[in-house]
């Protein structure tokens, strides 16, 4: 390793050759060493990598064309399958960026409980980011530790709505049902659990010494670059820019939490890694806070014309049963315009930008999807690492295929 | 410019572009700002490198398609952000269907390069100067550009989905 600068990449690539011979190697697209549907063509000298050229979109499947034909409720579900690690996020994200074109103001309590979503959300999309870093540097046991953590945060979503991976979580409007006594029994009970698990896990990679060698100045980038390719989130922040969706523009009534965006320095693995690990801790933090300030209220604003009515109303009243066939056949008044709304997303801004021409379905609609922006940066990451690095560059970047492809 | 809001941005642009800039408004809150399609390098570069300004990130590039709009059928839209001042703003160029030609933001922005892929794969805009302007998500023997508003989604003989049938 010492001989070899992984902050200079220039430097070492084809002043050297290993068997006098470049190779080229194929790894993907289902390599399982890549966690997704991932190819990249690579030129190596012996175990270096000369240069990577990335093939996406073997997952694409339309959907901002498939938004063109759907009327607004209906893409819901098509933003689970962005990036499925963390879906409530994608779901509040699209939820709200409706609400702002309709100038719909929800209630604080809505506000809140979106927030425990999709801190919960982010929770379990870095603990499967983080562990899977353990998992590719051959350290199994702390993915098998963190995984049945995640396991509970699957089951409060199966609390709120049912579902566990494509969530399709919430409404435009408000929540479809108060958070059950059971959901807070187990949110509680997660609370005061989990920081315990989390520690264990933290204990077993983060100065563990065979790790930090394996990981430190693997696929770094300057801050610079990382904003010149694009980079956002926890990618970012590890590069050293404190640049944050939920403080620079805060949504959802994050401005009344008290949280620090913890940063990196040299924007390489293991920073990533550490990144992940504090704002797991901080959503920790948000969500007790939103826990204990949770304001009296409706669990949905007063739109009839996006939230459906309650079921036995629509047996018996003739309004709900009018708006509810408006819902659903996707008959809502919409107003004609243009509107861009970020989430701070688990691996960057999530940015929706909806065209409204007050049809039933939207004009435009065009997702801002994070890893793809910032994957482009993965072959100069790469350029003269080893291939191991690779590896581990790629599932430290969080790139999910969902949200690669769309 | 203590603080970037609005008016002072709109401002400073007119004052350095004056006819340049075309068509303005703020739906939303949003500033958008159309600009020539052959003046777009410039104008952006200068955004980013203006001293109070420094919209030194290009979040998002994408493309909408207007078939109504004649010798403007391709609107190209930036977003830009300003992380020093917290300012977000949009800028948009119009092309021609026959022609959509427009200079890539390569140079200024690494990131410009995958999304004007992705532009240039759904909607068939040719951004010159591109250093690798190849289709993206959709596999490279496909001849046509899906995300222009000819190419129906479904079966074009369904009608069950017509608005017609909502009065509209």
């Amino acid at each position: 390793m010492s001989q070899l600068d992984t902050r200079n990449p220039d430097k070492f690539v084809s002043t050297e050759t290993i068997d006098g011979e470049i190779a080229t190697l194929n790894l993907g697209p289902t390599h399982p060493a890549t966690h997704g549907v991932f190819q990249n063509v690579m030129k190596v000298d012996g175990e270096r990598i000369i240069s990577s050229e990335p093939t996406i979109g073997y997952i694409h499947r339309a959907f901002e064309k498939l938004a063109e034909r759907r009327p607004y409720n209906q893409i819901t579900p098509i933003t689970d399958r962005l990036n499925y690690c963390s879906s409530p996020i994608n779901n509040m994200g699209w939820h709200m960026t409706v609400e702002k074109l309709a100038g719909i103001e929800v209630p604080k309590k809505v506000d809140y409980m979106r927030v425990i979503i999709m801190e919960l959300a982010r929770i379990a999309d870095h603990l499967v980011c983080n562990s899977v870093i353990g998992v590719d540097t051959g350290a199994l046991t702390g993915f098998t530790y963190v995984f049945q953590e995640r396991e509970k945060i699957y089951e409060m979503y199966e609390e709120v709505c049912g579902a566990r991976l494509t969530t399709n979580i919430g409404r435009i409007g408000g929540f479809e049902r108060e958070f059950s006594p059971v959901f807070m029994a187990k949110l509680k009970k997660f609370l005061k659990e989990f920081p315990a698990k989390f520690q264990e896990f933290d204990n077993l990679l983060t100065r563990n010494r065979i790790f930090m060698d394996r990981v430190i100045k693997a696929g770094p980038i300057s801050a610079e670059k990382a904003m010149s390719y694009g980079f956002t989130g926890p990618n970012l922040r590890a590069a050293g820019v404190d640049y944050d969706v939920r403080v620079m523009n805060p949504y959802s009534s994050y401005g009344d939490f008290d949280f620090i965006i913890p940063v990196g320095q040299d924007g390489d693995t293991y920073d990533r890694f550490i990144v992940r690990q504090e704002e797991i801790r901080q959503s920790l933090s948000i969500i007790q806070q939103a826990l204990d300030g949770m304001p009296e209220g409706n669990h949905y604003a007063d739109v009839p014309s996006f939230y459906l009515p309650p079921k036995e109303e629509v047996y018996r009243s003739m309004e709900a049963l009018i708006y509810h066939f408006k819902i659903v056949m996707g008959e809502t008044p919409i107003p004609v315009g243009e509107v861009y709304h970020a989430v701070e997303g688990a691996n960057g801004e999530l940015g929706y930008y909806l065209i409204s021409d007050g049809g039933r379905t939207p004009y435009r609609l065009h997702f801002r999807r994070p890893c793809f922006i910032y994957y482009q940066a993965y072959p100069e990451m790469v350029k003269g690492a080893m291939l191991s690095d690779a590896i581990l560059t790629m599932s430290s970047m969080n790139v999910i295929a969902g949200e690669l492809d769309a | 410019m203590a603080e970037l809001n609005n008016e002072n941005v709109l401002q400073a642009l007119k004052e350095a572009f004056g006819d340049a800039i075309m068509h303005t408004d703020e739906q939303y809150g949003m500033l958008t700002a159309e600009i020539p399609a052959e003046r777009n390098t410039e104008i952006i570069g200068w955004l980013k490198n203006h001293a109070e300004i420094k919209m030194g990130f290009l979040t998002d590039v994408c493309a909408v398609h207007n078939p109504e709009q004649k010798g403007r059928e391709l609107a190209v839209v930036y977003h830009l952000h300003s992380w020093t001042k917290n300012f977000r703003m949009r800028i948009k160029c119009f092309l021609p269907a026959e022609k959509p030609e427009i200079a890539t933001l390569t140079g200024l922005y690494n990131a410009a390069n995958w999304m004007e892929r992705e532009t240039f794969d759904f909607y068939g805009v040719q951004f010159t100067g591109h250093p690798d302007l190849r289709r993206i998500l959709n596999m490279d023997e496909m001849d046509y550009h899906p995300l222009l508003k000819q190419y129906a989604l479904e079966d074009e003989t369904r009608d069950d989905k017509d608005d017609s049938f909502f009065g509209r």
